[in-house]
C-alpha cells in the first residue's frame, strides 16, 4: 500500500495543501463567476497590488516561528513611506534617501530585538511601544500628506515586464525576491534552523548551545528591515507619505502567516504559506472590487471567516501530530 | 541595617510613575489639581482624566482576567465598535432609511438600547470563550478573528456610515453626570466592584490564577477550566460593550470603522504597565487600574501643556518602555546588586 505520507500528503503537508485548494478554488470561482478574471493581468496584478503585505508578512512570519510578535510593522511602512517623501522633498540625493528609510526600520527592530533578549520583556508590548513610536515619529516629520515629485519614483511606479497582457511590475519583483530569499533563509540556513529551534522550544534552543539571544535579535532586525523595503514599495503606488497610512496593516500580515499554515505558538510554518496566505486575502478583494456591488467591509468579513477555518483546520491536522498550545 | 527586606509589593513602580506624572503637573501645570463646580458638576482636569479613561478602564479590568489565565482579547476593539453600532442603529429605531428626509424614527425603548449591545457583546464574548477553551485555540488568533470579522459586521450594521443621533436618556450614559461625578467613572466603578466582589467573594478569582498558572494541574484538581475561560471571554466581551455604549453616547454617534480602533491594545498595555504578567497565573487589579490612570494623565498632561498632539505617541512610547525595563528582573538585580555593594563598602 502506498502511504499517503510517500505522495506528499504526510499531516505536516497538509495545512499548505489545504491553504493552496482554498487558493485555488477561490481563483476558480472568480474565474468562472467574472469575464477576464482567469487572466495575466489579474493575476500580475494580485502580485502587484499585495506586495507590501506581502514583503511585510515575510518578516512577521519569521518573528512568529521564534513564537514573537512585530507590531510595530503596519507603522514603519508608513513612516518609511513619510521618510522617503521629506527627505525627497528636502532635495536629499536619492541613494541616500533609500539608505536612510531602510535603516530606518531595521535600526528599529534591532532596538526592539535588542530590548525584548535584554530585558527579557514581552514582546507584545515591546513592539506596541515601537508602533507608538514610529507612528509618532510619522507625524512629527508632517501630519499631511506629503508628495513624492522625483524622476526615479514616477519610472518605479511605471517600470514593469510584459507578460502576455500582465505586467511584472517592480513591486511585484520585489515581492517574489523577498519571498525567495525568505524561503532560501528558512530550509537552507543555519540562521533558518536556530529560528525554528528557538521557537519549537526556547529552553532546549537555549541547553542545546544555540545563539537564542542573536536570532532573536536578528529575527526582530528582519522583520523592520522587511517592513521599511515594504513602506519604500509603497511610495511607488501612492507617490506619497502619509501618517495615517496603512493601518491596521500588521494584522492583515498575521492573518497572511496564519491563513498559510504557521503557528502562532512557534516551530512550525513556512514563508510559501505566507505568500499564499497573503494572495488569498488579495484574491479576496479582487473578486470583491469585480463584484462592484459588494461592499469593502465584506473583505474584513470574508478573511475573518477564512481564518476560522484555517485555524480550525490546523487545529484538526497538526494538533494530532503532537505539537499543542 | 534590616536584613529581612522584603521584595517591594509589585505596585510600587507603576504609583511612582503615576505619582510623577502628577508632581510634574503640579509644580508645572497651573491649576491642573484645581476642581471647580459649573452648573453642579465638577469640573477640572483630575475630573477629565477619570471621565476620559472610563472606557479604558472597564475594558482594561476585564483584560486583567482574561490575561490572568494566561490568554489575550484582541477583538474587544471590534466588540465595542459593534455595540457602539448596534445601539446607534436602535436609537433610530433599527430604521435603515434613516438618512432619507422626513423618515419617521421611532427610537426603541431606552432599556433595549442598553441591555441589546450588551447581549450581543456577551454572545461575541461567548464566540471566543468556545474558540479558546472548547475549541483549544491559541488566544490571539482566537480572537483575531473577530477583531477582522467584527469592524466589518459592525460596518455592515451602519452602512458603512457614522450614524449620528440625539436621544436625551442615552446620552446620559457618556454624557451624564451622577452626584457631581461624570457617569462614565461611576460605571467604571462599578464594574471595578463587580469584578472584585465576584473574585474574591467566590472562588472565581482564584480559579482564574490556578487556571492561568497550570492549566492541566488545575483541571485535575477539580477546577471546570473550560468553564472558567469561558467566562472571562464572556466578562470580557460584557466589558467591551459597555465601553462601546459609553463612547457611542459620549460623542452621540457611532463610527464603525473608527471606533474602538487599537483600544485593546491600550487596555492590554494597561494591565502590563500595572505589572500583571502576560504570561499568566496572577492577576493585580490595583495594579490595571493604576496603569490606566497613567496612560490618560499622560495624554491629557501633553494635551494641557499645549504639546503639539503629534508628540503623544513618542511620549508614550518613551514612558511604556521606561515602566517595562524598570520592572524588569534584569533591573531588579542590578538595584539589588549595586546596594549590597554600597551597604558593603559602607560597613567596610
Amino acid at each position: 500500500m502506498i502511504s499517503a505520507a510517500k505522495l506528499g500528503f504526510s499531516r505536516r503537508n497538509l495545512p499548505i495543501i489545504a491553504t493552496m485548494t482554498v487558493f485555488v478554488v477561490l481563483y476558480m470561482i472568480g474565474g468562472m463567476t467574472f469575464r477576464g478574471f482567469l487572466t495575466n493581468r489579474v493575476f500580475f496584478n494580485l502580485l502587484t497590488d499585495n506586495a507590501v503585505l506581502g514583503i511585510t508578512a515575510v518578516g512577521m512570519t519569521f518573528v512568529i516561528f521564534t513564537g514573537g510578535i512585530d507590531l510595530s510593522v503596519a507603522s514603519v511602512v508608513s513612516t518609511t513611506a513619510m521618510i522617503v517623501a521629506v527627505m525627497t522633498q528636502a532635495g536629499v540625493p536619492n541613494l541616500f534617501v533609500i539608505i536612510c528609510a531602510i535603516l530606518f526600520g531595521t535600526l528599529l527592530g534591532l532596538v526592539m530585538g535588542f530590548i525584548i533578549h535584554y530585558f527579557d520583556a514581552p514582546a507584545f508590548i515591546v513592539t506596541l511601544s515601537g508602533q507608538f513610536f514610529a507612528r509618532g515619529f510619522g507625524y512629527i516629520l508632517s501630519l499631511d500628506s506629503v508628495p513624492i515629485q522625483y524622476d526615479f519614483y514616477q519610472k518605479a511606479s511605471s517600470f514593469g515586464i510584459r507578460i502576455g497582457n500582465g505586467k511584472l511590475t517592480l513591486p511585484a519583483i520585489i515581492l517574489l525576491v523577498v519571498i525567495a530569499l525568505g524561503i532560501f533563509i528558512s530550509k537552507k540556513t543555519k540562521l533558518g534552523r536556530n529560528i525554528y529551534a528557538l521557537g519549537g522550544n526556547e529552553q532546549s534552543a537555549l541547553l542545546m548551545g544555540l545563539p537564542v539571544g542573536k536570532t532573536k535579535i536578528i529575527v526582530y532586525t528582519m522583520s523592520g528591515f522587511c517592513a521599511s523595503l515594504a513602506g519604500f514599495v509603497y511610495t511607488f503606488y501612492t507617490l506619497s507619505g502619509y501618517g495615517l497610512a496603512a493601518i491596521g496593516l500588521e494584522m492583515d500580515a498575521i492573518a497572511s502567516a496564519v491563513i498559510g499554515g504557521t503557528l502562532m505558538t512557534g516551530g512550525y510554518g513556512t514563508i510559501f504559506g505566507t505568500l499564499i496566505g497573503t494572495l488569498i486575502q488579495g484574491v479576496i478583494k479582487t473578486i470583491i472590487s469585480f463584484h462592484g456591488e459588494l461592499s469593502a467591509y465584506w473583505i474584513k468579513i470574508f478573511v475573518g471567516g477564512m481564518l476560522l477555518s484555517f485555524i480550525l483546520l490546523q487545529r484538526v491536522f497538526v494538533a494530532g501530530s503532537g505539537k499543542r498550545d | 541595617m534590616d536584613k529581612t527586606k522584603k521584595p517591594l509589593p509589585s505596585i510600587v513602580w507603576p504609583l511612582a510613575a503615576l505619582g510623577l506624572i502628577l508632581l510634574f503637573n503640579l509644580i508645572f501645570t497651573d491649576g491642573f489639581f484645581s476642581i471647580t463646580i459649573k452648573n453642579g458638576h465638577l469640573f477640572g482636569s483630575l475630573i477629565d482624566i477619570l471621565k476620559r479613561c472610563s472606557p479604558t478602564m472597564i475594558m482594561a479590568v476585564a483584560m486583567t482576567y482574561v490575561i490572568a489565565t494566561s490568554g489575550i482579547d484582541i477583538s474587544i476593539g471590534s466588540i465595542l465598535a459593534i455595540s457602539g453600532s448596534v445601539a446607534a442603529l436602535l436609537v433610530w429605531g433599527g430604521n435603515t432609511s434613516y438618512l432619507s428626509a422626513g423618515a419617521d424614527v421611532q427610537p426603541a425603548a431606552l432599556f433595549f438600547i442598553i441591555v441589546v449591545p450588551l447581549l450581543v457583546s456577551m454572545v461575541l464574548g461567548a464566540f471566543n470563550g468556545l474558540m479558546v477553551s472548547v475549541v483549544g485555540l491559541q488566544p490571539f488568533i482566537a480572537t483575531l478573528i473577530l477583531m477582522v470579522a467584527g469592524r466589518g459586521m459592525a460596518q455592515l450594521l451602519t452602512g458603512g456610515k457614522v450614524l449620528n443621533f440625539s436621544h436625551k436618556g442615552f446620552e446620559f450614559v457618556g454624557r451624564g453626570y451622577l452626584l457631581g461625578i461624570p457617569f462614565p467613572f461611576i460605571i467604571a466603578v462599578l464594574v471595578i466592584a463587580l469584578a472584585a466582589l465576584l473574585t474574591k467573594l467566590t472562588p472565581m478569582g482564584l480559579y482564574i490564577q490556578a487556571v492561568g498558572g497550570n492549566k492541566t494541574a488545575s483541571h485535575y484538581s477539580g477546577i471546570n477550566t473550560r468553564m472558567v475561560i469561558f467566562l472571562v471571554y464572556i466578562f470580557s466581551g460584557f466589558c467591551a460593550g459597555i465601553a462601546g455604549l459609553i463612547l457611542t453616547s459620549d460623542i452621540t454617534g457611532a463610527d464603525a470603522g473608527f471606533m474602538g480602533l487599537y483600544m485593546e491594545l491600550d487596555a492590554i498595555l494597561a494591565v502590563v504597565i500595572g505589572g500583571t504578567a502576560m504570561s499568566g497565573g496572577k492577576y493585580n487589579l490595583k495594579g490595571t487600574i493604576v496603569g490606566v490612570l497613567i496612560i490618560q494623565s499622560l495624554t491629557t498632561t501633553i494635551l494641557t501643556r499645549g504639546v503639539p498632539p503629534e508628540y503623544t505617541l513618542l511620549v508614550k512610547a518613551v514612558v511604556v518602555l521606561a515602566v517595562l525595563i524598570i520592572q524588569s528582573k534584569r533591573t531588579s538585580d542590578f538595584i539589588e546588586k549595586t546596594t549590597a555593594k554600597v551597604s558593603k563598602a559602607g560597613a567596610a
